[in-house]
């Protein structure tokens, strides 16, 4: 069929299954934007800035599973668009984003809007594209939607020449896409296998150290399953909250930075880490040489580049999750026995009583722990949870009770302040039925803001909850612990009127300084249909405990006093 | 860990931006490159890259396994047994005794492949250390430009 570039585009899009693209016009897309206007096979959002677009598309991924698709046009359409590449990125996110670029015969003469994408995004995509024929577009299209999803996932850029998605020339879309030099390993090797099964009937304190990839891959269930065969208790990294499940016995909770003390003291006293999916972060490590010192070490990992990048790995596994883990409940069937493993349970028991994941409650403030362990009460396993990133992050990450993977979206490798409202409107967008709510700060809040206009405009209601400490909370922590309490640059006491903000851009506001303010808000705020900030002023002081000093040991942590951290202001 | 040199060729496919992900890779990394060459490959839509790089040994393992990781690349191969020759090109000033210089460069499998009025051009191909050792002994005859071509290897 005959078709210009532009139609293509749009053509391809629907071929892929895409419902919602996300993304802001500008000269050199505007081809492919006048094909939207005449197509109805998608939905196109119009978000304010086209990092929220990325970021929308991003949120909707992790929500789904499956590709989110922004659409920016060159230049600083572009550059707009690479902190939203390189969230995704750090974060194994599959996206394809689709950038117009000035007309081929203007490239390399600093045109308008001209900028280098490709050359720009090669370190923050999986891969990229400059198409340079028409005819070479059906194909990248094709290959780039594979690629984003196979193997590790990650982001594709596709940098289209204004003349090229005007020139006309035939389309047909492949049905399947040959890239010899792009075929990921799915298949764990059988012997390496074999040694880990052994290794774990052998280990008498295994732990299974669980990862963002057990989310991205979908193989909770499986995870669980390995887990309850033998009883073996499990962490979870800031990526994989939820695939245990918050009432799980075997689950210890969230290791690293600020892990809780049973999860940091299991890593640093196992003798078999069963890493799946996880790539040993250095806010997950602390300081290598005390990482799991008395461990041998299974990881098992889709991308071999993971693998002993970091530490030594005894049972090195590349392979798909979803087939590696069905091989080792095969193994582990009939031979893997509970009790085993019964004195390392009541070790971790005990830690946990000993120092359980907790905060001091008040009376007459906020505390923002209570917020979250709040928001759990009143809407628990339904909600999907987004966040920004900084103290209200991590405070979520500890007390909110996830249930499942896919339940918490957040930017962690990155640490992108700004994602969370845009990535909760890609994940309204995806799940329309469910409550949606972004944990966010006074300082991640603002920036992309300018999405209530977009929440407001499509009707896509979520939930932001501030807390509000008029601190940039996380770096004014570093500076109590670490820099005399010299607070450099993170007084955030000149605020916007937030609730006026909301009802600017047509939504709703609420202002909190009570508990009993913050149940009637956050009922109120489900029941009515629009973006809404629920601004609760939270202890000023409060810090994210327990922590593990930046290259410190897991084993050191500053724990939670027993007593108020607040130092009695509000 | 100590730094060990490493002979690395990289098949892979002859597009435009590839040269630019494979260095980019090195720089955004921190790896080193100590030479890289680039050819097509005869008859195919291939090209042949060959890096010397140092690292420890974790160091070249995160290489060998980053350059797989790029779309475009097919084959890593990190060399063992092979055959490993450099290219040098060394201009003189001709007061020096020609017969002298032709008599170094052939004593390095090379020769003058040039001579002009104030000037001669001597070459030498050989291994990477033979060309340093080659190059000391040139400095004894003021040698004015020295341009090596970096290494290129083959597996035996």
């Amino acid at each position: 069929m005959k078709m210009n570039g532009a139609q293509m585009v749009c053509e391809a899009l629907i071929a892929e299954g895409v419902k919602t693209v996300f993304g802001y016009p500008g000269g050199a897309i505007m081809n492919v934007y006048d094909e939207i206007y005449k197509q109805d096979g998608f939905e196109h959002i119009l978000n304010r800035h086209e990092q929220a677009s990325v970021h929308a598309a991003d949120g909707y991924a992790r929500a789904t599973g499956e590709v989110g698709v922004a659409m920016v046009t060159s230049g600083p359409g572009f550059t707009n668009a690479v902190t939203g590449l390189a969230t995704a990125y750090m974060d194994s996110i599959p996206m394809v984003v689709i950038s117009g670029q000035v007309p081929l015969s203007l490239i390399g003469t600093d045109g308008f809007q001209e900028i280098d994408a490709v050359g720009i995004s090669r370190p923050c995509t999986k891969h990229n594209y400059l198409v340079r024929e028409l005819s070479e577009l059906p194909r990248i299209l094709k290959e780039a939607f594979h690629i984003a999803r196979t193997g590790r996932p990650g982001p594709v850029l596709v940098d289209i020449p204004k003349d090229i998605t005007a020139e006309f020339g035939d389309f047909v879309y492949p049905d399947s896409v040959d890239i010899p030099s792009f075929k990921p390993t799915v298949k764990g090797n059988k012997r390496q296998i074999e040694k880990a099964i052994e290794a774990i009937l052998k280990s008498k304190k295994p732990l299974l150290y669980i990862g963002g990839g057990v989310t991205l891959s979908d193989t909770s269930n499986l995870v669980r399953k390995i887990a309850e065969m033998g009883q073996i208790p499990a962490v979870e990294t800031l990526m994989a909250r939820g695939v245990m499940g918050a009432k799980n016995p075997l689950l210890q909770g969230m290791l690293g930075m600020h892990g809780n003390y049973a999860s940091n003291m299991a890593m640093s006293e196992t003798d078999l880490v069963i890493s799946l999916g996880a790539r040993f972060d250095d806010r997950v490590t602390g300081k290598l040489t005390e990482f799991a010192k008395y461990a041998d070490i299974i990881h098992v990992d889709i991308d071999p580049a993971n693998i002993g990048k970091l530490v030594d790995v005894d049972y090195p596994i590349v392979g798909d999750l979803a087939n590696v883990l069905e091989k080792f409940i095969e193994g582990l069937e009939g031979k893997i026995k509970p009790e085993r493993y019964a004195d390392w349970r009541e070790v971790l028991e005990r830690y946990d009583n000993l120092h359980p994941q907790s905060y001091v409650d008040s009376d007459d403030v906020i505390k923002p722990q209570w917020v979250i362990e709040r928001i759990g009460k009143l809407v628990g396993e339904q909600a999907i949870i987004t966040s920004d990133v900084g103290q209200h992050q991590m405070w979520a990450a500890q007390h909110y009770p996830f249930d499942r993977p896919r339940q918490w979206i957040n930017s962690g490798g990155l640490g992108t302040m700004g994602f969370g409202l845009p990535a909760a409107l890609g994940a309204k967008k995806a799940f329309p039925e469910k409550t949606v709510i972004n944990i966010t700060g006074d300082g991640s809040i603002l920036m992309n803001v300018q999405e209530l206009v977009t929440a407001s405009e499509y009707k896509i209601p979520v939930i932001n909850i501030i807390l509000n400490n008029h601190f940039l909370g996380m770096v004014r922590q570093w500076q109590t612990f670490f820099y005399e309490e010299r607070y450099s640059e993170t007084d955030l006491s000149f605020q916007p009127n937030y609730k006026a903000l909301a009802e600017a851009c047509h939504g709703i506001g609420y202002d909190v300084t009570t508990k009993a303010e913050f149940d009637a808000a956050i009922k109120d705020a489900i029941e009515k249909d629009k973006v809404a900030f629920i601004n609760v002023q939270v202890a000023r002081f409060e810090n994210v405990l327990p922590m593990v000093p930046a290259a410190g040991a897991l084993y050191n942590m500053m724990l939670p006093k027993k007593e108020d951290n607040t130092k009695g202001e509000k | 860990m100590e730094n060990v040199r490493r002979v690395i060729s990289v098949l892979v496919e002859n597009e435009s931006s590839v040269l630019s992900r494979i260095s980019g890779l090195f720089a955004g990394r921190g790896y080193n490159i100590e030479t890289l060459t680039v050819a097509p490959i005869p008859n195919s839509n291939l090209s042949h890259i060959t890096i010397v790089t140092k690292g420890s040994a974790r160091v070249l393992e995160q290489i060998t396994k980053q350059l797989h990781k790029l779309v475009p690349v097919y084959k890593v191969i990190e060399h063992d047994e092979m055959v490993e020759k450099e290219m040098v090109l060394v201009k003189f000033p001709i007061e020096e005794s020609l017969a002298d210089i032709e008599a170094l460069c052939a004593a390095y499998n090379g020769g003058i492949v040039n001579v002009g009025v104030n000037i001669c051009i001597g070459m030498v191909a050989d291994e990477p250390c033979r060309v340093r050792h080659f190059l000391e002994a040139t400095q004894r005859y003021n040698p004015i430009e020295i341009v090596r071509g970096g290494v290129v290897a083959i597996e035996r």
